[in-house]
Order: C-alpha cells, then structure tokens, then sequence
C-alpha cells in the first residue's frame, strides 16, 4: 500500500481526505487555528488577509447549500477567491468524465479545491491526478469521510467539555450511510475519547463497525446512559419505508432522542445534529430547541474550522 | 515441421509425470518421449535445459470482447496475450454484445479465432436468450455450432423456475451448466465486500451470504434437475465449505477460483485502487485462506483468470463507479505458479488446476502431453522471475492489480499443434 495520499513527505498536511490515518498534532492544530479564528466573526471588518490572491473551486458533484455555504464564507473570510460549480448539473450530464473536468479546472490554476462527490473515494482521486501545488479538501465524498464535519464535532465537544480523555460519546442513528458517523469516529478515537458508541438498528450499521474502535449497542437507553455527548445523525426519508426501516413513527419511538431519553445520560451532557434535522423522526422538538442542544454552535465553529483547513493547506 | 525439445523437465499432470525428458514433435502431435522415434529428424530443435514443458494452459473465463466491445480488445490482441501466457485452450464467456446466444455468433466467433492459427477458442453459449434470464437459449444449436457448455457469466437469473428448467433442459442434452453464485437481490449495488475495508472506505458492499444463499440454491436445484453444475469463481470460505459437502455427498458439481482470489483479499483496496474492483469482491483474509486450502486439497478443482480486459478511462474513476475487472491471461501461469511455491504444493498439482482438470471439466481433448496427443504445450523457465508493468502486457486491457509484482515464471515458448506460436528469447 502506498503512503498516506494526504500527508506531503515532510509528513505535514497536503490534502484533507478523511480522518482516518491522521496523527494527533494535525488534528490539534487544526483545533487551535480554528480557535483563533472565532473572534474573525466578531469583528467589523470579517475579513483576514491569509489566502490573498488565492482560487478556491467548490466542485460539488452532489448538491449541497448548507457546506458549499460554510466554505464560501470561510474562503472569503481568508480573503481567497471563491468560484462554486455545481457540476450535478453542468459538465457531468454532458458526459465529460471526472477527470476531464479537473483537468479544465487545473488549467485555470485553481490552488485549492473543495470537493463533493456521491462516490466514496473520489477526492483520493481527484488529488492523485491535480499537481503538487493544488490542494484537496474533502467536502464528503459517498459514506466514506466528511472530515471538516468530523473536524467542527471535535471542535465543539472540546469547546464544551474541554478533555477527550473522560468522554462517554454516543452516535445514534443511520451509521451505515453516514459519512459524518465514519469521521467523527475517527477523529475521537485519534483525540483520545475513551468510550465511543455506536446506537442503531441493525440494518442500520455496517459490517464489523467495531473494529472502528466504538461498542454497538442496539438499544437507545442502553446506549446513551451516562454519555457525555449524543451526536444524532440524520436519518434520510429515502431510507424510512424499505428495507431498512418500516416507518418514521417505529424508528423515533425506539431510536429518537426525547427529553425522557436524554435524562438518561449526563445532566451537562451536549446534543449534536449535522443537520438538517428531522424534527420527530430522529430527534424531537424539545431537545432540539433545548438547552443541551448545541447544533447552532457547531454551524459557527463550522467555519472556523474550514478556514483553518484551508489556511493551513494553504501554508498560512 | 518436427522439433526436438531436448532436455527439458516434462511435466504432465493427468499422467502425474515430472521427469528429464526428451520430447519430439511430428505432425502437430507428441510422436514420443525419451528416444526419438525411428527416422526421427528434427526441422528446429530447441535447447530446454533448465526448462519445464507442460501442457498448454487451459483457462476457462477468457473475454475475448468480440463481437461488441471490440474497443476494450479484439480478438487478435487477446488471442495474441492468450499465447503469450503460455494458454492454449480457453472458454470465452458469453457476455458480449451481442451474447452468444445464437449459432451464427458461436461459429463466427470460432471461425475467426482458427484464422488466427493461436489459441483454440471454446464459447460458453448463453444459457437464456440474451442473458435474460426469462427464455431459454437454443442449446442444442448452439452445442452443434461449438458450444461446450452454457452460463450467464455475471448475470444471474433471478426467477428460480427458469434457472431449474433450464438445468432441466441442458441436462436433457448432457450438457454442462456454469454458473457463478450471487444473489442480485443481496448484491444489489455493492462494490466490495461486506467487510472491514467496505466499513472503513464507506463503499456499498455484497455481503457473503450473496454467495452462498444463491450457492445453495443452485446446488439444490442442479441436484433435482440432475444438472452438470459447474460452479464459476468462489470467493467466500462457505461456499468452499458447501461445494466440498456437496461433493462429499456425491453430487456431480465442479468449481473454479479465479487468480486474482488465490492472492488477494480487501485490504488490497488500499486507498480505493480501482484494480482491485473485481466480481466477484475480493472478501476478507480468512476467505483467501480458505480459497486456498480448497484448491490444495481439490475442492477447487481450477484456476482461470477470469480474463477482463478494459480501458484506463473506466478505471479511472471512483471505485464504486469505475467497471470491475482485470486482465490476467498472461499472468495465469505466473500467479499459480506463486500460489504453489507459497502453499508448497508440487509442481505437477498446481498445474493440473490449469490444464488437466479444466480440460475435463470443458470436455475438451487438451491439457495433458501423452504419445499421440496434440501438442500444444507451454515452455517455461520456473527460475526467471518476471515483474509486471502494462508495458509488458501484449493484451490490450493493461488493468491488473499486480503491477509492481515480480513474479516466477517466464513463458519461453508456446505451441499449438506443433507449431510454435509464441516465442521469447529471454
């Protein structure tokens, strides 16, 4: 096998694929920059002058709004300019192969692109084919790894719960789809969380998932009891009436997190969502509106984090 | 022409030779070892010291991409690889485009491969109509115009009552069913096994039991229907275990491992290296092992190389879009040969599973050197070491997981009736 495709020879960060493989140090570092551009935000002027003159290409080949968005704003805030395309609907429908469309795109010498793709792996080639100069962020690519996500999740538990170390963690939902699920267990196991879960169904989890490193439990109470942090995933409709899943109603009434449930766990613990939620499916009202929900915080520091995954593959 | 292959170590599985012998040639057949028959004058002799003479490689999946898909390889190209790995009789799939599914295709197909004077071609003919799985091919037409048995390559039936009817039907005939057990239902969508690698690398999987469910069907209906059952390419440790209590059992099945699997498991997939995209899915370690204790004690009768030949533009893509697949007819020779030194299986064993044993199951007069045989033969050095590059491939399909590897075995000379159709100096 060849050498981790991410990591340059100096060892130091060229591209952002996945979590996975990724030593500690990095993912710190990319902790404490992003730290340091919370306050960014706050300011009048929301801008640093870190990635001047630089080209970021957001080539989403699945649609997204909510993480195309953070990029934007993150690549605008280090000053870079920002191109978006939306190949689901341009290039590819015209048959031109992924390749041929990066090809274009190097031609108008992006430094740095942003990708999304509904097949696992296709960043890996993607930065196997652009230049030594060019860097590849990956924005989520099928079910394997959405490390910025994972990245913004570790972000927010260290922002509430400061340690790693002490951490019962909970994932709950549809593990088996979720490429959120595969990098934020990632990232725990690296920083160090002693007690990762994973909470779902059977159908709902992959083959041998504990050789990730987390205990599976098949039983909501059984899983969240005495966590420290529920990361809910979203279930999507389109898994809710098949195979996998007979309705909405029995998924939440045996897998959604409600208030009742959520006693179970930690009194100070944290409830996180990717989002978009889906209130009264996977999770309900009350807890997403409470006061133990942090969603909304991990949309901020979602930023935070991506500019710091772009600065620092940048080399600022 | 007569040749001399003088002093070469001969080895002929079906007989259980391996022995210092001399080899004359006359007439496109073996005129004798040892002594050179009376009058005996050779037109070429060919030094073979240090050399193995064994029969010409019989490969039972070779896609040959003709007719319809003439732009991955053409029949001269594949048949030009075919010798080049030391093969000299092969079953091509039906799996073109058209599929071999009416006489005319078969003996067009036939009729060009002779012209070639390379490898002797052997069609699967299509086991339904258009691989469809919903009528039933002309079988008996299509035996007549060259056929040696029926298969759906990859595409499997899914209503059980015409799978049973059509055992039933071929069976009528004689003649011999091959097919590869999955489930489409259980693999729907899936690109690599259901396993660890598949959880890590979030790629759809195929779990084992895509295999064995659909196995255990076929078993039970080839057994009803009293079918020739031969089994294609099995991946998963269960499987072996079921065909070998079938076998126990004493029902008439045979089956087949394809190369890649004697060698590879999941964790080849690496960082999503498409080569490693096969059907069936690379499955786990323990499944590998399996595989390989099945060949060794005979379970698995074959090795093929379940030849597929693509261009670079399908593979490069992301994994779960990117075509499975892989050429391999030129490394068949070398990769079993890798397979013996490591499980320390003799010589004349591990060749059987690419020359004896196929023939039989195919039912063709090949794979075995007696006096009065054909001579179509294989002359290789057991001591090179060759290390694969595409540039060393004469397919025209250079997707092969084991670029890279050094390999033992250099094919030196191929023969087909007596006549020397490859050749490499070395």
């Amino acid at each position: 096998m060849s050498r981790n495709p991410q990591l340059n020879e100096k060892g130091a960060l060229q591209h952002l694929l996945t979590i996975e493989g990724l030593p500690r140090e990095i993912l710190i570092h990319i902790l404490d920059t992003a730290a340091s551009f919370i306050n960014v935000a706050e300011r009048d002027v929301k801008k640093v002058p870190l990635m001047r003159g630089k080209s970021v290409f957001n080539l989403f080949f699945e649609p997204s709004t909510r993480t195309r968005t953070t990029f934007e704003i993150a690549a605008k805030r280090l000053s870079a300019d920002v191109i978006n395309l939306n190949i689901a609907t341009s290039s590819q429908t015209k048959g031109e192969t992924l390749l041929d469309t990066i090809d274009n795109l190097s031609a108008m010498h992006a430094d740095m692109f942003v990708v999304r793709h509904a097949s696992s792996g296709a960043p890996y080639l993607i930065a196997q084919h652009v230049g030594s100069h060019a860097h590849v962020v990956n924005a989520g690519d099928g079910r394997h790894a959405h490390p910025t996500q994972g990245l913004l999740d570790s972000y927010t538990i260290r922002h509430y719960k400061r340690d790693f170390t002490r951490l019962a963690v909970a994932i709950v939902g549809d593990v088996l789809h979720s490429r959120v699920a595969r990098s934020l267990i990632h990232a725990l196991t690296t920083l160090g969380a002693p007690d990762v879960r994973v909470v779902g169904p059977k159908t709902l989890l992959p083959a041998g998932v504990e050789q990730l490193g987390v205990r599976v439990f098949h039983n909501m109470d059984a899983g969240i009891r005495d966590c420290d942090v529920i990361a809910m995933l979203r279930v999507q409709n389109e898994r809710m009436r098949g195979a996998l899943l007979p309705s909405e109603q029995e998924f939440f009434k045996s897998f959604g997190l409600t208030p009742e449930r959520l006693a179970l766990a930690r009194p100070d613990a944290i409830v996180m969502h990717p989002g978009p939620i889906n209130r009264g499916v996977e999770i309900d009202s009350a807890v997403a509106d409470g006061s133990q929900a942090v969603i909304l915080s991990q949309v901020t520091f979602g930023i935070a984090v991506r500019m710091a995954v772009l600065s620092i593959l940048a080399g600022k | 022409m007569n040749i001399h292959i003088k002093g070469c170590r001969l080895i002929d599985p079906k007989s259980g030779t391996d022995a210092r012998e001399d080899l004359f040639l006359a007439a496109g057949v073996v005129a004798a070892w040892g002594r050179a028959p009376k009058r005996f004058r050779a037109d070429r002799t060919i030094d073979a010291k240090g050399l193995v003479v064994c029969p010409g490689l019989v490969d039972m999946s070779v896609r040959l991409r003709e007719p319809g898909y003439e732009y991955r390889a053409t029949l001269e190209s594949e048949m030009q690889a075919a010798v080049a790995g030391g093969v000299t009789s092969l079953a091509c799939p039906p799996d073109t485009d058209p599929p071999l599914d009416e006489p005319a295709l078969v003996e067009m197909l036939k009729s060009r491969a002779k012209s070639l004077n390379l490898a002797r071609v052997y069609p699967l003919g299509a086991l339904s109509a258009k691989l469809k799985g919903k009528r039933l091919a002309e079988m008996a037409e299509l035996a007549e115009a060259g056929c040696v048995a029926f298969s759906q390559a990859d595409v499997p039936i899914v209503d059980t009552e015409v799978l049973w009817r059509a055992m039933q039907y071929a069976s009528t005939y004689g003649f011999p069913v091959w097919l590869r057990p999955q489930d489409s239902f259980l693999a729907q969508g899936g690109v690599a096994h259901d396993g660890d690698v598949a959880t890590r690398l979030g790629l759809p999987a195929i779990p084992s039991v895509a295999e064995t469910a659909s196995l255990a069907t076929m078993l039970q209906l080839a057994r009803s229907a009293g079918a020739r059952l031969h089994v294609c390419r099995l991946s998963t440790a269960e499987a072996v275990a079921m065909v070998r209590r079938a076998k126990q059992e004493g029902q008439e099945v045979t089956c087949d491992v394809a190369v890649h699997h004697v060698h590879l498991c999941e964790v080849d997939i690496g960082y999503f290296d498409s080569h490693c995209h096969l059907v069936p899915p690379l499955r786990s370690q323990r499944d590998r092992d399996a595989l390989r204790a099945g060949l060794a004690d005979g379970t698995i009768d074959a090795i093929c190389s379940d030849h597929a030949p693509l261009d670079e533009d399908v593979k490069h893509m992301p994994f779960g879009e990117s075509e499975p697949g892989a050429t391999a007819v030129e490394l068949l020779l070398s990769l079993t040969l890798k397979w013996a030194t490591e499980a320390g299986v003799p010589l004349v064993s591990a060749l059987g599973a690419v020359t004896s044993t196929p023939a039989s199951i195919m039912r063709v007069d090949a794979g075995t050197i007696g006096v009065g045989a054909t001579a179509d033969l294989c002359v290789f050095d057991p001591e090179a070491h060759v290390r694969i590059t595409p540039a060393s491939l004469c397919s025209q399909g250079k997707n092969t997981p084991f670029v890279g590897y050094e390999v033992p075995g250099q094919i030196r000379y191929t023969l087909v009736a007596g006549q020397v159709v490859y050749e490499n100096a070395a």
